[in-house]
């Protein structure tokens, strides 16, 4: 599988510091410094929401051809993330919208990513991260 | 151009009278801004009329530095502002709505009021699909929808501001069922929802852009009377 063709993965929170931690934890915990994993957190200026100009310029970063996953948190990440996927023109081709928490679901998209699966692998690997329970 | 006018009520709308409404819009949500972020203090997070402010003048400059040719467009560019600039909730939402009408207008240079009716219920059908909100569940949709069964019944713009700001005023006994204010359950009963407070702001700067006539200043043919009574009804509904 050419490596230099993995999905990309955006990580967006309202938070910049959710969203770059949770990408370097994931990354630490693949084992896989390298992977195309990156946060789009907080407001352009600093502050908490969501900014869709981060959002689509990680996007546009992290693609290399085979798509790029976005796992997001809650509220206007998941209202933005979604306008801007029904937009048409916004985004990298394919991009899509993962329904998965962000911490367990970005772990399991960055392993599944960088062993160079497809975008669906990648997302159902994400989504299956809501079927680990912890009791 | 008679034809035109003999469409539904006479009114054609340009370019030029939909930045005007934006223009009226970004005025109104900074005057209100800080009431806007008052009612989002008890049941959101306080950054209502602050997100809403920086929005709509980014909308304003960007429709005063290269307005667009035709309603559609206006609408187009607007929402598309919208939705990066305003960093909560009410940016895709707000942006979507306009970027439907706008859409839903296609590339006409004039429209009339019954065409942006059936466009504004696209721009609302959209916005309802987008937050997975319905009527009742205590978001701007309680005001917008209010406003577009209205006009899709003819009454008109200054019937669809009173419309929204009822619709606004109706939210205080709900319960949220969507968004932050969801997860404070019975909490969020007894306050006003910021969104559709804003909502029926956007639609009272609509009404009094409309009451003000084709050139933007008063109407000085047969309907001026008529639409300066509209006008009014909408300054005391907001």
């Amino acid at each position: 599988m050419a490596q230099d063709k993995r999905v990309g993965i955006v990580l967006v929170s309202h938070s910049k510091e959710v969203a770059d931690s949770v990408a370097a934890l994931a990354l630490g915990l693949a084992g896989v410094p390298e992977a195309p994993v990156t946060g789009a957190g907080g407001l352009p200026g600093g502050g908490l929401g969501t900014s869709a100009e981060l959002i689509t310029e990680a996007a546009h970063r992290m693609d290399s051809g085979a798509g790029v996953a976005l796992l997001v948190d809650l509220g206007s990440a998941v209202l933005t993330v979604k306008s801007l996927l029904a937009e048409g023109d916004e985004l990298p081709e394919p991009a899509r919208l993962v329904d998965a928490p962000l911490v367990e679901g970005a772990v399991a998209a960055v392993v599944t990513a960088a062993g160079g699966a497809d975008l669906e692998t990648v997302a159902a690997a994400a989504e299956e991260a809501y079927a680990y329970r912890k009791l | 151009m008679s034809e035109e006018l003999t469409d539904d009520e006479g009114r054609e709308l340009d370019a030029a009278f939909f930045v005007r409404w934006l223009t009226a819009a970004a005025e109104a949500v900074d005057r209100e801004a800080d009431q806007l972020t008052e009612l989002d203090s008890p049941i959101g997070d306080a950054d209502h009329g602050g997100n809403m402010r920086r929005g709509f003048f980014a909308v304003r400059d960007a429709l005063g530095s290269e307005p667009p040719g035709t309603p559609g467009a206006v609408l187009m560019l607007a929402g598309r502002t919208l939705v990066s600039t305003v960093g909560g909730a009410s940016g895709p939402l707000y942006g979507t709505l306009l970027r439907r009408t706008g859409k839903a207008l296609g590339d006409a240079g004039q429209v009339s009021e019954k065409e942006l009716a059936g466009a504004l219920r696209t721009g609302v059908d959209a916005v309802a699909q987008l937050a997975g909100a319905s009527e009742g569940d205590k978001t701007m949709l309680d005001a917008l929808l209010p406003a577009v069964g209205a006009l899709s019944e003819g009454h008109g713009l200054a019937a669809a501001s009173t419309a929204a700001e009822r619709g606004a005023e109706a939210t205080t006994p709900l319960q949220a069922r969507k968004g932050r204010a969801s997860y404070l359950g019975e909490r969020s009963i007894g306050h006003q929802d910021p969104g559709a407070t804003s909502s029926a702001l956007l639609l009272a700067a609509l009404a009094q852009t409309a009451a003000l006539g084709v050139s933007g200043t008063e109407a000085e043919n047969g309907t001026g009377a008529e639409s300066g009574e509209a006008g009014r009804t909408a300054n005391g509904g907001a």
